[in-house]
């Protein structure tokens, strides 16, 4: 890993100007590509049910997109975002059921009349009747969680495998007590039938189109947010954190707020996805947040590209959708090729599929000597 | 730089320009208005065949049982096709694999429902891939058989419920228990819904009819450490242990309880999710002489169930074993294609209104459909593990009794729901 490359690649590209020219209109191009895709041909090429999937695999990239910041960018392995997507994912269908059952004339959810304490509605379940309330507090909620864990944890200068086995432990045991909890969190069955989404019918397949809408348009918007992190001043700090701590805190920089800041990002990015998850799939449960989910948000990352943008959530999508199709023609693989696209990844190809062109090229003009810089150098600027 | 950060900007625009217009373009119905009835699934009866879905975990940790359903479902479906199909067509079972994960079960449903416009679907194990499903086959008015024992509180107008409710198995044990002069319990369940709903329903019953519980525990699904729970109960100086584990967590709950000198004669276990197949994989000397809550054993005597086990044997292997919730899985086909045939279509409410009073000679004795609740009458059996693994009926109920899901006909359960 030398420093001078990975700092100079962006550095070179943005002053030569005829690379100058052709990146200005290749990224927006881009992006308006993938708006037309995304918002245009895929709601009009897709039946109801395919659309449906289409939404829920969007959701992942959603979290894709946090990862490719932290993870790709901020070297920070965050094996436990199922944490952060559960919350927001929880946030949102309280204040769903208890939307619905005040429609119904309940002052309790219908899971809490059946299974519940009997003393009324808990305190912490109150506020989310309100509904800017409950939707501050998908992206909120899991940003502070994530700003207490990374403040105490950075400072200490807790790194690498420490940091994911801390983040997985975290997704533990959350799920657990969440498991543990059923009178007020549903238990292992979660918070499941969900009627109304703000007053829209989720019944109606016009409402659900307008939730995957809804959940398109928040994934590009958070991908330009992103593209505009990678490229600031912020982007590239990160990425010298990354790549050598030490020399950022000689500088006089402070790796631990970066790094937080990056994590924080990525977290709120998770909690919106899993906020949105709820009216796309109709359920959010303690299986969507524990240790194997955790692990499943960083596989399609780091299948794309962690590093890359467009990478990581093509990559999230991709396996997604591997995921739905092949888990029907073969049900007992699924699991054993997930484990291993993940190994191959990582182990092999960690710049992923986005770098998969640059190395064989590499290996062609026979530099393959340096795939391992030459892949991250060229993932940060695909 | 500043030229792409405007041209950027731009975008920006573009797409929450294009999001809103979106949204606003697409404003459905409201919440409470009349759900259009455009969101009702066609199924597609139009062929020689019609498809029915069968929806289990073919993979995870749920696979170990669910299969076996799985199993018995394609074996009523093959019989069925070879007596000439339901209504003059042959069924096509579709499997889905729920994956062991409930927002796959919802997934797959909806798979079934729309893109193979399946005319039924039976299968979940699971109370929480029921829970996930249920609003899907609600949404799309598309029936559900599901053929697990479970907590009950629940009657969903799109599901059809096969197998015990609360008042066909837990009351049934209890009362048995009470009758054995067994009453200091100890509760002992898997983490999760049906264990802790059931020992709710318990501790109502224990308070009313003089029984006491001495201990409650619970254990993560899948959990194997036994040995602080297994002190819990020895010394507890209970009568006999009420087991709701579900899965592995039985195999290692059994070897602790035999290591620490408990046996079926000093404190009886009674189990309510420990079948065949299970015995087996726990091992019969753990097991000899233990108490089981059941509606059907592979003992249960019948000239349906001998040719029930005599088919399911001949068409996966002579070793393999039949246990009661594939009992279940078996009949909820034949109960289906009863209710067709009564009801001369596949058409949902057609099939639902015909649904009372269906009767059925089945494995486990006479069955009858609870049009009201979609539940069925069922016997209850107390049997006991015997040392060649199968279990015997040591007491049965005497007749099907009336499935009662929510038990608004017992007076201790009043505060129950």
């Amino acid at each position: 890993m030398t420093t001078p490359t990975t700092t100079t690649t962006p550095t070179t590209t943005s002053t030569a100007p005829p690379v100058a020219l052709l990146e200005r209109f290749r990224v927006p191009a881009g992006f308006a590509l993938g708006a037309v895709l995304l918002l245009g041909i895929a709601p009009l090429a897709l039946s109801d049910f395919r659309l449906s999937l289409l939404a829920k695999y969007l959701c992942y990239a959603i979290v894709a997109v946090g990862v490719s910041l932290a993870w790709g960018r901020g070297g920070l392995m965050v094996l436990g975002q199922g944490v952060f997507f559960g919350l927001g994912g929880y946030a949102m269908a309280m204040h769903l059921k208890l939307a619905d059952a005040a429609a119904t004339g309940e002052t309790l959810p219908d899971f809490m009349q059946l299974y519940g304490t009997g003393d009324g509605l808990p305190w912490w379940w109150a506020p989310f009747a309100n509904p800017a309330f409950a939707l501050a507090m998908t992206v909120l909620l899991p940003m502070a969680v994530a700003a207490l864990l990374g403040f105490f944890v950075f400072q200490r200068r807790v790194k690498g495998a420490y940091f994911a086995i801390l983040s997985q432990a975290l997704a533990a045991a959350l799920a657990i007590w969440l498991v543990g909890q059923q009178a007020t969190t549903g238990g292992t069955n979660g918070l499941t039938d969900m009627q109304g989404f703000f007053g829209y019918s989720l019944d109606d397949p016009v409402n659900q189109r307008m939730v995957y809408f809804i959940i398109a348009a928040v994934l590009l918007l958070l991908m330009a947010l992103a593209r505009q992190l990678f490229v600031s001043r912020y982007g590239e700090l990160l990425i010298a954190v990354r790549d050598s701590e030490e020399r950022v805190r000689f500088l006089g920089y402070n790796p631990a707020n970066v790094k937080l800041v990056a994590y924080v990002v990525a977290a709120g990015m998770a909690g919106l996805a899993g906020a949105l998850f709820v009216p796309a799939v109709g359920i959010i449960s303690p299986a969507l947040i524990g240790i194997v989910p955790s692990i499943g948000f960083v596989i399609g990352a780091a299948v794309g590209g962690r590093a890359s943008l467009v990478g990581a959530v093509l990559g999230a999508i991709a396996v997604a959708w591997a995921q739905s199709t092949l888990s029907d023609a073969f049900p007992a693989a699924w699991t054993y090729l997930q484990g291993l696209l993940f190994v191959v990844a990582v182990g092999f190809l960690p710049g992923g599929l986005a770098s998969l062109g640059v190395v064989l090229r590499k290996r062609r003009t026979g530099t393959a000597t340096g795939t391992a810089t030459g892949t991250r150098t060229t993932g940060e600027t695909a | 730089m500043s030229g792409l950060s405007i041209s950027r900007r731009g975008l920006l625009a573009g797409i929450s320009a294009a999001g809103a217009a979106a949204a606003l373009s697409a404003c459905g119905a409201k919440t409470g208005s009349d759900a259009s009835s455009d969101s009702a699934a066609k199924a597609d009866t139009s062929g020689s065949t019609v498809k029915v879905g069968l929806l289990n975990s073919l993979s995870g940790t749920m696979a170990i049982s669910e299969v076996t359903v799985h199993n018995s479902l394609l074996l009523a479906v093959k019989e069925i096709n070879a007596a000439g199909g339901v209504l003059g067509k042959k069924l096509n079972p579709i499997s889905q694999d729920g994956a062991s994960d409930w927002p796959t079960f919802a997934e797959k449903a909806e798979a079934l429902i729309k893109d193979d416009k399946v005319v039924a679907t039976f299968g979940c194990w699971t109370s929480s891939s029921r829970k996930a499903v249920k609003p899907v086959f609600e949404r799309y008015k598309s029936l559900l058989f599901y053929p697990v024992q479970y907590e009950g509180l629940e009657e969903s107008p799109y599901i059809f419920y096969t197998g015990a409710t609360t008042n066909q198995q837990i009351v049934p044990a209890l009362d048995y228990l009470k009758k054995q002069g067994l009453t200091k319990l100890y509760l002992v369940g898997s983490d999760y819904v049906f264990p802790r709903t059931a020992n709710k329903i318990i501790k109502a019953y224990a308070k009313a009819k003089g029984m006491t519980v001495v201990g409650e525990d619970y254990a993560p699904l899948g959990s194997t450490e036994f040995g602080t729970i297994v002190n819990k109960v020895k010394d507890s100086g209970a009568d006999a242990v009420f087991n709701t584990l579900n899965g592995d967590s039985n195999v290692a709950f059994f070897k602790e309880y035999k290591s620490s000198g408990l046996t079926a004669k000093s404190m009886p276990v009674l189990s309510v999710s420990i079948a065949e197949e299970e015995v087996k994989s726990i091992g019969t000397q753990y097991l000899e002489d233990q108490l089981t809550a059941w509606n059907y054993y592979e003992t249960t005597p019948g000239a349906a169930n001998t040719k029930f086990v005599a088919a399911y044997q001949a068409e996966y292997g002579k070793d393999k074993p039949t246990s009661d919730p594939m009992e279940a899985a078996y009949i909820s086909v034949y109960l289906w294609k009863e209710m067709v045939e009564k009801a001369g279509s596949f058409d949902v409410a057609k099939v639902k209104a015909a649904s009372d009073g269906i009767e059925l000679d089945a494995p486990e004795g006479k069955v009858t459909v609870d049009g009201a609740t979609q539940h069925v009458y069922k016997t209850a059996r107390i049997g006991k593990v015997g040392a060649d693994g199968l279990i015997t009926e040591v007491w049965n109920s005497g007749k099907p009794i009336k499935p009662d899901p929510y038990l608004k006909g017992y007076d201790w359960a009043s505060g129950l729901s």
